[in-house]
């Protein structure tokens, strides 16, 4: 895999970047969430302004063959918009958290989209034929004089410009008193679960006015509280099953045929922690940002602030697979805790085929590990290194006393400039890594 | 704040200590080495005070993090329980009973009675600027909370007004009741919140708990106004 020496290595090169060159970033623009949709032919990005984009992925040039198709605008529409608690006096962000994209089953798309409170389904379909000819109007939708038709005619489809339209169909509201970190779309296509800190509650697609609540952790005395929910997801291919993570480095695995409310799990996951490497920072390191299903649905895979653990969900003991991500950061802790990056809340993603895991990091460095070869590569996504197909060069942080050529130091590292969203194409070696304002695809030079 | 890395000296000296470097060192290293490993967790403490008091002048305050640096803090006060190094803070904040400037204070004290402070270094930059913070953090916490306070008493309860709220759901208020204390003085410091987070803090409940149903009423009155 990773572009390392030659051989069937695949080579990660530029393909696209989207958003403004500007360095000042306007809050509204920076990318909050990005997926691919289930034949990745359509990438969405959701930003802080509550807005979602769209690219599609076009069809590869018959004249330059080798050149894979690039994803370019196919909708935009505002999905949430900010509004004002007034029982609360708060102001409810508009910053999509989350998108998920449903399985297609007809010519229109749909997806779910959420801000902290509300989730969305949005129906996107294409128009690309009008009717043309109606009796009763003209062309300019004037209605006719009655007096003057003297024949009727038939409409008639005529073909126009493709136009991209995007509608909620179902709005999933007043559910979650907490702030929703996850959403995720159920293996029988018909119900969905959203999980604010405390709670995840369980949907119908179709059904909007209800949810039943299937796990609720929160303490009698909230003076209590010592631990919330991070993530949730359910499992690929059972629809009886599903994961969710909290801030002590847990992941409990719930199966809903055994009770109504799931507060009781099937397994639990957690690692014994090293009592050597003990700190008053190991709780909040150990908090889990992110969790998901392999593709397969035989592992699990989380991210914790240093690392990313591949979990076999038969073994619930310890992890399979630990990668570190930075762990030149562990001497850093007081000054991240100091400055709140701390608590950057990073993702990770599958490749299509489970082979290989990607997860984000700061200064624009993202890292993919590949689990057969246990080879690792750090890249970055910066516009110098952003020249049509041009290789990604790997990038290397310098840990000891001496730093070489080309190499990073830790104290250099740009920590405002973080990777925390990012997603593979299902099938291909495609990747989309979202970089505050910007948005780079990247792709393997052998096709 | 941490814009392109800047180099900080102290704090990598205050990083091996509190980040539990765990490495083998000879007696003399190991007596100033705990001395710097208790200021840093001084510092620790202090910190974590603050961003709970910050996150609380928040718009809405993000649980996990509260709820994160609120286990640190507890776990810093459980370490220095054992050690004993609690007591004499807490000595030190009975003794002090300045309202105002009560951090300060306490700041100083600290600082006084504790010779392992003294012997290793002080986290001077550090400190000024938290107090100055503090400062202007706890006016802007007495504006906020302010508001929420109300002048009048409860009024005798009412059977219809009573089955009107009776399908509220008390719960949604629970969130600004997240690690009680933090709205019921305004004119509590950080060393407060300690208080209300132990278990020895009964004082700090109960006068929470009367704020609570302050906060409820307030609420009511407020459903009744936007006519949800």
């Amino acid at each position: 895999m990773a572009g390392v020496a030659g051989g069937n290595d695949f080579q990660w090169c530029f393909s696209q970047v989207k958003g403004a060159i500007d360095e000042d970033v306007a809050e509204a623009d920076i990318i909050s969430t990005v997926e691919f949709n289930y034949s990745g032919d359509l990438l969405a990005t959701g930003d802080k302004g509550g807005r979602v984009v769209i690219f599609q992925h076009e069809q590869e040039s018959k004249n330059r063959p080798h050149l894979r198709g690039e994803y370019n605008v196919y909708s935009t529409f505002q999905s949430h918009e900010p509004e004002f608690d007034y029982l609360k006096s708060l102001e409810i962000e508009e910053k999509i958290n989350k998108i998920r994209w449903l399985p297609q089953q007809n010519a229109a798309h749909f997806l779910l989209s959420t801000n902290d409170k509300t989730i969305k389904l949005w129906k996107i379909s294409e128009r690309d034929k009008r009717a043309e000819g109606y009796n009763l109007k003209d062309e300019d939708g004037r209605i006719r004089d009655p007096y003057r038709i003297t024949s009727l005619r038939v409409p008639v489809l005529m073909p126009m410009d493709l136009m991209v339209e995007a509608s909620p169909r179902r709005i999933f509201a007043n559910a979650h008193t907490y702030h929703i970190n996850s959403i995720s779309v159920n293996s029988d296509h018909e119900t969905y679960l959203s999980a604010d800190d405390l709670r995840i509650n369980l949907w119908h697609l179709e059904i909007t006015d209800r949810s039943f609540n299937i796990v609720d952790i929160k303490p009698a005395n909230m003076e209590e509280l010592t631990e919330v929910i991070t993530a949730a997801e359910c499992h690929p291919h059972q629809c009886n099953v599903f994961v969710y993570s909290s801030s002590k480095g847990t992941i409990r695995l719930c199966d809903m045929r055994a009770a109504a409310l799931c507060d009781r799990h099937s397994k639990f996951f957690e690692e014994p922690e090293d009592p050597s490497s003990r700190s008053f920072f190991s709780e909040i390191i150990s908090s889990i940002s992110d969790v998901k299903f392999s593709h397969s649905g035989r592992y699990m895979m989380t991210r914790d602030y240093l690392s990313v653990k591949v979990w076999d969900l038969n073994m619930e003991n310890r992890p399979v697979e630990t990668y570190q991500v930075h762990e030149y950061l562990r001497s850093k802790l007081c000054s991240l805790y100091e400055n709140d990056c701390i608590f950057d809340k990073f993702e990770c993603c599958w490749n299509g085929s489970d082979s290989a895991i990607m997860t984000g990091s700061y200064n624009n460095f993202f890292r993919m590990f590949d689990r057969n070869t246990r080879r690792d590569i750090t890249l970055e996504a910066s516009r110098e290194s952003s020249k049509p197909r041009a290789t990604l060069k790997p990038r290397k942080v310098s840990t000891g006393g001496k730093r070489k050529k080309d190499e990073i130091s830790v104290d250099s590292l740009d920590f405002n400039k973080k990777i925390l969203h990012t997603a593979w194409h299902p099938k291909d070696n495609v990747i989309a890594v979202a970089a505050t304002n910007n948005l780079y695809i990247f792709q393997d030079k052998i096709n | 704040m941490f814009p392109k890395g800047t180099k900080r000296k102290f704090s990598d000296a205050g990083e091996e200590a509190v980040g539990g470097g765990g490495g083998d060192q000879g007696p003399s290293a190991a007596s100033s080495s705990s001395s710097s490993a208790a200021a840093a967790r001084q510092s620790l403490l202090d910190m974590s005070l603050i961003k709970l008091q910050l996150c609380h002048m928040l718009v809405e305050p993000n649980l996990c993090r509260s709820v994160l640096i609120a286990n640190t803090v507890r776990q810093i006060q459980e370490e220095m329980t054992q050690d004993g190094t609690w007591q004499i803070m807490t000595q030190a904040l009975a003794a002090a009973q300045c309202p105002a400037d009560r951090l300060v204070a306490t700041e100083v004290l600290c600082r006084q009675t504790d010779p392992a402070a003294q012997a290793g270094q002080s986290p001077k930059p550090f400190s000024e600027a938290e107090q100055d913070h503090l400062r202007a953090d706890s006016r802007t916490g007495e504006q906020v909370f302010g508001t929420f306070e109300i002048k009048h008493p409860a009024p005798p309860p009412d059977p219809a007004l009573d089955e009107l709220f009776s399908d509220v759901d008390p719960s949604y208020y629970d969130l600004d009741t997240v690690l009680t204390g933090m709205q019921s003085a305004p004119k509590m410091g950080p060393y407060d919140l300690l208080e209300s987070l132990s278990s020895h803090g009964p004082t700090a409940l109960s006068s929470s708990s009367s704020c609570r149903s302050d906060l409820n009423e307030l609420d009511h009155i407020m459903e009744i106004i936007v006519g949800s």
